[in-house]
């Protein structure tokens, strides 16, 4: 794990929004460093000890002062903004990654207080813990059965919400190998601290092994499974499903959507239209 | 019969756990010695005379900030016990919080700071100043504001409640956002009291806010056109603007959360069609421009104490005047940029990211201009100027991360990391304390006739400088380290204690800075002799407060001031104009509100209906109701409410107190 995780990016996402961060803080610089310069010169220069230096009681105006402090702040602005627009459009969240490998779709379901992750094209399910493979684009899905959460691999990139009732996406990629530490960041109860997962990028090969390894098992993640993880817990172990009912995702979503259905979810709970 | 007279209350309400049974008796013990004291002095009478039912806004002011301040060691309180537990709780160590304790005091923390701290100084600084600054002898509706005391007192009081009845306050954050903040998963009592803390002082903000701003409007002195008014009342203005329009957003929002979880209703539920985003937008388009509440009448003031400390006139007066208007129209259009990481698409991010860096653009211009005002001064370096030197570089800082966090690809890594944490920060104590702080040194000899010293002023500033920068630089690290906010526990291999240990070094040293202050005004009491302000400007200040004695008579000015420049007061030492003397005969008989308890009546039943909808308690509810408006109609039928100050009396009182003149 990375000590400065932020500043240590392991994909293009992420590296792109840390050339972004770099960018705008040296660009700001050149106002702020001179401006310092300018303060404290000023605060030294006039001091009233310093009679030496001029006084003008009555100067309040000067056009060509009054044009450069309007104009140096609007063209730095400007220019920030123009990079504002061009990189909010590049760096959208829902934004698929171009790339020549086929992307890997990954279900995210945020609950109190664990992600549960669904490859609907493997047909596997784990509990906070992902697997991909390097250089392989992810497309996450997210949503929650909890209060709102916020899903964030640090050196992937960007953070997303996962809400009740909405299914938000999130488009990353790893371009190294290596153990990447994930977390929720928005409060939603006691076991917030918890709430956090390994994301492991492997090669391809390594990724198919653990697929196979996953599916070899017997458990299945249906209606009475996923009732039973919904069930609050903290700082959950990592688990994994060898297959998973249909639709489970959606049904999620779509639970909220019914008005017979209740938000105080734990064991009792029952999830209508949920057809496995 | 039971539920009807006690609601949900029953023995488990009452104080089992440490921290209740320590705040209750902290609250009780204060009390019983403030009581005594009271007793002892024989100073109750006194007090409800004087002080309590008083309507100078003069004493309205010094009450806001005496509370204000007491608040502000509640609150850092708080943050005292927020940093002992992340520096505690790290790997195998839990800390000595559990997680739902914690979460407890962090949402306590941000309100009692942003609404009980910031606000109450504020409003404060803005009683006591903008009728003697505008040359008026009171604000537009003496009640009005009384009563808008009195309600912020009953929410911070209400804030407080939970330690004695209940024993829980709201875990969900400073917002409360929804479906957290939702009855199926904040079932206790902490988010209602949350709610009517908020609604009983939010309706005293309001309040003040129309009361300001028809004050501003409506009473200035005759020749005080708009663009002749001091800064700080321009910035006050817009700051009121603010409030009367982000303030009723909060009501309703909070209304109908409090809707859902006492009717069941379904406004922000995740289920039965709510929509938990409705509230998320709501509160902020409130949440930002309250932030902008706090921070625009602190740009009045470091404007002040940069023209009096510089001996100049400001430079690009009507610059300055066009970057707050600026600030506070665009401060409107901004709300969004605190969820951009809730699926917002691209065009939406980029536009409201864009609004928000706008914003660097009127605050750049004020920061340019003060710089441009020292150019060719005579800067002396009081305390007052020593904070805004302390704003000005902390700020910028600030700024920059804001600027920075406006960018949605930015946000996207930073988003409730502890780097958005030390912004914000950054901002409410490099902005709006310091400013406060500045503003009160600045106007503490108007108030109350005496300097503070100025020794212990630079000792507590140099702490609160030096505190600072060790209690936040560490968090703005910690956020590139991916440490997010509110973590009540972490691993030990993420590297993080040491940091926070540093930030924990920097709360002791802020903490020095805060106690220094009350040792400050402790030393400035009893050697109030030798500092004595008996010129009434002792700054040698440029605006009209300084033309009356310190502290003023009740009346403000005997005879209201004619203002023909900016620099009002200046400009009359530059003419040898005097005041007092100009027509020492021509005193008139002067009207001045009546004292009134309304306010204390009113207030006192608001508390009864807001503790009455925690508690579900169906008569206190009625009663509250029912009594806070009678209070109106019976004060609406009182035709005596302003006595009137006969002018030989005026004449007798300016004869002790002539104030000074160029």
């Amino acid at each position: 794990m990375n000590l400065f995780a932020v500043l240590s990016p392991a994909g293009t996402i992420a590296l792109q929004e840390r050339h972004l961060i770099i960018m705008a803080v040296l660009l700001m610089l050149i106002v702020a460093i001179p401006m310092f310069i300018i303060l404290f010169t000023f605060a030294r220069k006039y001091r009233a000890g310093n009679t030496k230096t001029k006084h003008s009681p009555k100067l309040e105006r000067n056009r060509l002062t009054t044009f450069a402090i309007w104009a140096i702040p609007i063209t730095l602005i400007g220019v920030l903004s123009v990079i504002n627009w061009t990189s909010t459009h590049a760096l959208d969240p829902s934004k698929p990654i171009v790339s020549n490998v086929a992307p890997i779709p990954i279900q995210v379901i945020a609950l109190r207080w664990k992600f549960l992750f669904i490859y609907p094209e493997q047909n596997i399910a784990t509990v906070n813990f992902i697997e991909f493979p390097v250089g392989a684009p992810l497309h996450f899905e997210l949503t929650a059965d909890a209060p709102m959460s916020s899903f964030w691999i640090p050196q992937l990139g960007s953070q997303i919400y996962a809400m009740p009732a909405m299914s938000t996406q999130l488009n990353l990629i790893a371009n190294e190998t290596g153990d990447f530490r994930g977390l929720d960041t928005e409060i939603n109860g006691i076991g917030f601290s918890g709430m956090k997962f390994i994301a492991r990028s492997v090669s391809q090969n390594d990724f198919d092994q653990w697929v196979q390894s996953i599916q070899q098992s017997s458990t299945t993640l249906d209606l009475g499974a996923y009732n039973e993880l919904a069930v609050p817990s903290e700082n959950n172990p990592v688990a994994s499903y060898a297959s998973v009912g249909q639709g489970i995702y959606n049904n999620v979503i779509m639970k909220y959507m019914e008005p017979s259905s209740t938000e105080t979810t734990g064991s009792s709970q029952t999830m209508p239209g949920m057809q496995m | 019969m039971t539920h009807f007279l006690l609601g949900n209350l029953t023995w488990d309400a009452l104080p089992h756990e440490w921290f209740t049974i320590g705040g209750t008796v902290a609250l009780i013990l204060g009390g019983l010695f403030v009581a005594g004291l009271l007793t002892y002095l024989k100073r109750w009478r006194w007090l409800w005379n004087e002080w309590l039912t008083s309507t100078d806004p003069k004493k309205i002011g010094v009450m806001y900030i005496v509370v204000a301040g007491a608040m502000l060691f509640r609150g850092a309180l708080d943050a005292g016990m927020i940093w002992l537990q992340q520096s505690l709780s790290v790997g195998a160590s839990q800390g000595y919080l559990n997680a739902d304790h914690l979460q407890q005091i962090f949402t306590a923390h941000g309100t009692i700071m942003i609404i009980f701290v910031t606000m109450g100084f504020l409003f404060g600084l803005m009683n006591f100043i903008i009728p003697l600054q505008i040359g008026a002898r009171d604000v537009a509706f003496p009640l009005l504001n009384t009563l808008s005391f009195w309600l912020y007192v009953a929410g911070a009081i209400f804030i407080n409640l939970f330690f004695v009845v209940g024993g829980q306050f709201a875990a969900a954050g400073w917002l409360a956002m929804p479906p957290l903040s939702e009855l199926a998963y904040s079932p206790g009592v902490g988010i209602d009291y949350w709610i009517w803390a908020l609604q009983i002082s939010g309706l005293g903000s309001l309040l003040s806010g129309i009361n300001f701003l028809v004050t501003i409007i409506k009473m200035r002195a005759p020749g005080m056109t708009l663009m002749k008014m001091p800064l700080f009342a321009w910035t006050s203005l817009c700051s009121m603007v603010l409030v009367i329009s982000a303030f009723p957003i909060l009501t309703m929002t909070t209304l109908l959360l409090f809707c859902d979880r006492f009717f069941g209703m379904h406004f922000f539920t995740s289920s039965f069609g709510g929509n938990p985003m409705m509230y998320v937008n709501l509160i902020w388009s409130w949440g930002h421009p309250e932030v902008y509440i706090l921070m625009i009448p602190a740009f009045g003031i470091y404007s002040e104490i940069v023209t009096t400390f510089s001996k100049k006139r400001l430079f690009g007066h009507s610059s300055v005047v066009a970057g707050t208007i600026g600030v506070t129209l665009l401060s409107m259009l901004v709300w969004l940029h605190h969820f951009f990481t809730m699926g917002a698409g691209a065009d939406v991010n980029a536009f409201f990211g864009i609004m928000t860096m706008f914003i660097a653009i009127p605050t750049s211009v004020l920061i340019f201009n003060w710089i441009a005002t020292m150019y060719q001064g005579r800067i002396t370096f009081a305390t007052p100027m020593m904070w805004f030197m302390g704003f000005v570089s902390t700020f910028t800082l600030g700024g920059m991360a804001g600027v920075l966090l406006g960018l949605p690809g930015a946000d996207f890594l930073l988003h409730n990391t502890l780097f958005l944490v030390a912004h914000f920060h950054t901002m409410v104590i490099g902005g709006a304390l310091f400013g406060i702080f500045a503003g009160i040194t600045y106007w503490f000899p108007k108030v109350l006739g005496f300097r503070l010293n100025e020794r212990i002023g630079r000792y507590a500033f140099w702490c609160w400088i030096v505190g600072f920068f060790t209690s936040f630089v560490p968090l703005y690290i910690l956020g590139f380290m991916g440490a997010t906010r509110r973590m009540d526990h972490y691993d030990a291999s993420m590297g993080f204690q040491p940091l926070f240990i540093i930030a924990g070094i920097g709360f002791i040293i802020l903490s020095c800075g805060a106690l220094l202050q009350v040792w400050q005004i402790i030393v400035s009491i009893k050697q109030r002799r030798q500092n004595l302000d008996t010129t009434g400007d002792p700054w040698d200040g440029r605006t009209l407060e300084w033309a009356t004695s310190s502290p003023p008579p009740i009346y403000n000015f005997a005879i209201i001031p004619e203002v023909q420049d900016r620099d009002a007061w200046w400009d009359m030492k530059e003419k040898k104009v005097n005041v007092a003397k100009k027509a020492p005969l021509h005193y008139e008989d002067i009207e001045m509100p009546k004292n009134t308890a309304m306010g204390i009546y009113i207030s006192g039943f608001a508390f009864l209906a807001g503790f009455g909808f925690v508690w579900h308690i169906i008569w206190a509810i009625a009663l509250g109701l029912v009594g806070a408006i009678a209070c109106v109609i019976v004060r609406s039928f009182d035709e005596h409410t302003e006595y009137v100050i006969p002018a030989a009396e005026v004449a007798r009182i300016e004869a002790e107190k002539i104030p000074y003149y160029g």
